[in-house]
């Protein structure tokens, strides 16, 4: 089965680094083919950004995603962008304060950067908490997998504050699954 | 990240690169970094000084490959990577180095084009540019690769041949091979097949740097070794002085063309997917040979007679195969994919001679083919 995965956001978010991790993770850690490939506009920071993952335990040939089966959107401009490219099935996870108005109902609205500023103390470490949300809501790959992918990649030194991260983030997607309704953009927490 | 005997990794294209040409013994390159071939420049500024090589970032793209030119004249294997704008500016050199028969691996990861063009989205708009970039009757070696694990094989090849033939090679990728990342498992240190210029054997005072030899490739000493000879860009006798004697020139000029298609058969490599009783074969490389394997593995689905050839020679250019599965007589149309309007098709046109159709399927919006693109285009002409 293919599965593709589709990370989009603006430049600097570090949603490519996170492509990678979620790559060495499906790849080198449970064993199964993967192939990730980016796009990027020629700026060093903001432009639009997406990392892809197609992960499958066939041989994969045409390398990039087409129908999504989770798209994380970090922007409200992405989301919108790619949204139509989302399987009917398929899952949206979107940041509840970067996209305001996610187009579907069925979205999984998390205030990522906002719970890991609140609990980290700095935004750096969100696109690991992306991760971790989509390990909690999809399962497209297992949290031992995950965590040992982003303590392989991660620089020395910042081994626990990424663990916090992530943790941080799978407890924040399966609350989404769960509760739906708590993680709507406007009930959030303040 | 290091590559340990045979770890699965999962490397990008131009990683991989860095890998072949580390595990071939480039010692030296030079370059000016360049998006999307930078993460070549950058594997191996990090890596050659640990293998005791030498890296120079210089101040462009022509003084990058005539350090390399010179590196390789002291012995050295060298490399060095680029793009389309910096590809351009080393069109010169490779003319100097086809001449003086200087070997060489130039790596150029294809961006859209052209001028500054798209800086981060593929294409494979220079294929031409690779053929006839520099001036005047030359031969040159191209190969492409369209996955992870091929960049790093084409990369040890393209050193290979590059020494064997004494010739510049030049690497053609583009930036979904370059930047793609797949698992890969590389060979083992030691498992890869080198080969090394042949040096010369006789007295330094017997050695004719140019001269004829069955191979047509003439032993190359290294500078420094105690054979002193010129080299020069102006057409040469068989000591590498100037000449203007009409039976120097032409056995010097024929030579170097002669060397190149004894090798015709190990040098134009090419890849076949259900071409056997094919009635539509996709002619495809680099990248965009993978969206084509997909669409012709879904039309033999449908039990529609789908093959594929895939190019992974470029120039000399692959007639052979044609040939091959023109003489099967199933084959009714060639599709030329490709991310430019239409380059390698042209190719194809002159080698079939109207003995099958032949179509194209072109992009040039910076993005790759789909499956379902040619899957459509293959219905049409079955």
């Amino acid at each position: 089965m293919r599965i593709e995965v589709r990370l989009a956001g603006s430049g600097g978010q570090g949603l490519i680094t996170a492509g990678i991790i979620l790559a060495e993770a499906a790849g080198l850690h449970e064993g199964k083919n993967v192939v990730q490939t980016q796009s990027y506009g020629p700026e060093a920071r903001g432009g639009a950004s997406k990392a892809e993952v197609v992960i499958s335990d066939g041989p994969i040939h045409y390398p990039k995603a087409q129908r999504l089966d989770v798209l994380l959107a970090m922007t409200q401009e992405a989301c919108d962008r790619y949204f139509h490219d989302l399987k009917h099935e398929g899952a949206l996870i979107v940041d509840a304060d970067l996209v305001p108005t996610p187009p579907s109902s069925s979205a999984l609205s998390v205030p990522i950067v906002r719970k890991v500023r609140e609990d980290l103390g700095r935004e750096l470490f969100a696109n690991i908490a992306a991760l971790g949300v989509l390990a909690g809501a999809t399962g497209v790959v297992g949290l031992p997998a995950l965590e040992a992918a982003v303590l392989a990649r991660v620089p020395a030194g910042t081994e626990e504050p990424n663990r916090k991260a992530l943790e941080l983030g799978l407890t924040l997607g399966r609350d989404a699954v769960e509760n739906p309704r708590e993680s709507e953009p406007y009930e959030a927490d303040e | 990240m290091r590559p340990q005997g045979s770890r699965e990794l999962l490397l990008q294209g131009n990683e991989a690169v860095v890998e072949g040409a580390l595990a071939v013994g480039c010692t030296f390159y030079a370059g000016y970094p360049i998006t999307p071939s930078t993460e070549i420049a950058e594997g191996l500024a990090a890596r050659l000084p640990a293998v005791g090589g030498t890296f120079l970032q210089m101040e462009d793209e022509i003084g990058s490959l005539a350090a390399c030119l010179g590196a390789s004249l002291a012995g050295a294997k060298a490399m060095t990577a680029t793009s389309g704008p910096g590809f351009s500016l080393m069109q010169e050199l490779i003319g100097y180095g086809c001449v003086a028969e200087i070997p060489a691996v130039i790596v150029n990861v294809m961006r859209g084009g052209p001028s500054t063009g798209l800086p981060t989205s593929p294409s494979q708009g220079d294929v031409m540019q690779t053929r006839w970039g520099t001036h005047g009757d030359h031969p040159i070696i191209v190969l492409t690769a369209s996955s992870v694990r091929e960049a790093f094989d084409m990369t040890v090849r393209a050193f290979n041949l590059s020494e064997k033939y004494r010739n510049p090679v030049i690497l053609l990728l583009d930036e979904v091979v370059g930047h793609m990342r797949e698992k890969v498992r590389l060979p083992a240190r030691g498992a890869v097949g080198r080969v090394d210029r042949i040096r010369p054997s006789m007295p330094p005072e017997w050695y004719a740097p140019y001269e004829e030899t069955n191979t047509g490739v003439p032993p190359m000493a290294a500078f420094g070794d105690g054979y002193r000879y010129h080299v020069t860009g102006l057409v040469h006798d068989r000591m590498g002085f100037p000449t203007q004697q009409k039976t120097e020139i032409v056995q010097g000029v024929n030579r170097l063309f002669r060397k190149i298609e004894r090798g015709f058969r190990e040098i134009c490599l090419t890849e076949e997917a259900s071409t056997d009783d094919a009635e539509a074969v996709v002619v495809a490389y680099g990248s965009v040979a993978r969206s084509a394997r997909e669409a012709v593995e879904e039309l033999r689905v449908q039990g529609r007679r789908a093959g594929l050839l895939r190019l992974q020679t470029l120039w000399p250019f692959p007639r052979a195969a044609f040939e091959r599965i023109l003489g099967r007589g199933t084959v009714r149309s060639f599709l030329v994919c490709e991310m430019n309007r239409g380059q390698v098709y042209r190719e194809v046109l002159r080698v079939v001679r109207g003995r099958s159709e032949v179509h194209k399927l072109t992009r040039n919006d910076g993005e790759l083919i789909t499956p379902a693109e040619i899957a459509k285009a293959l219905r049409e002409w079955l």
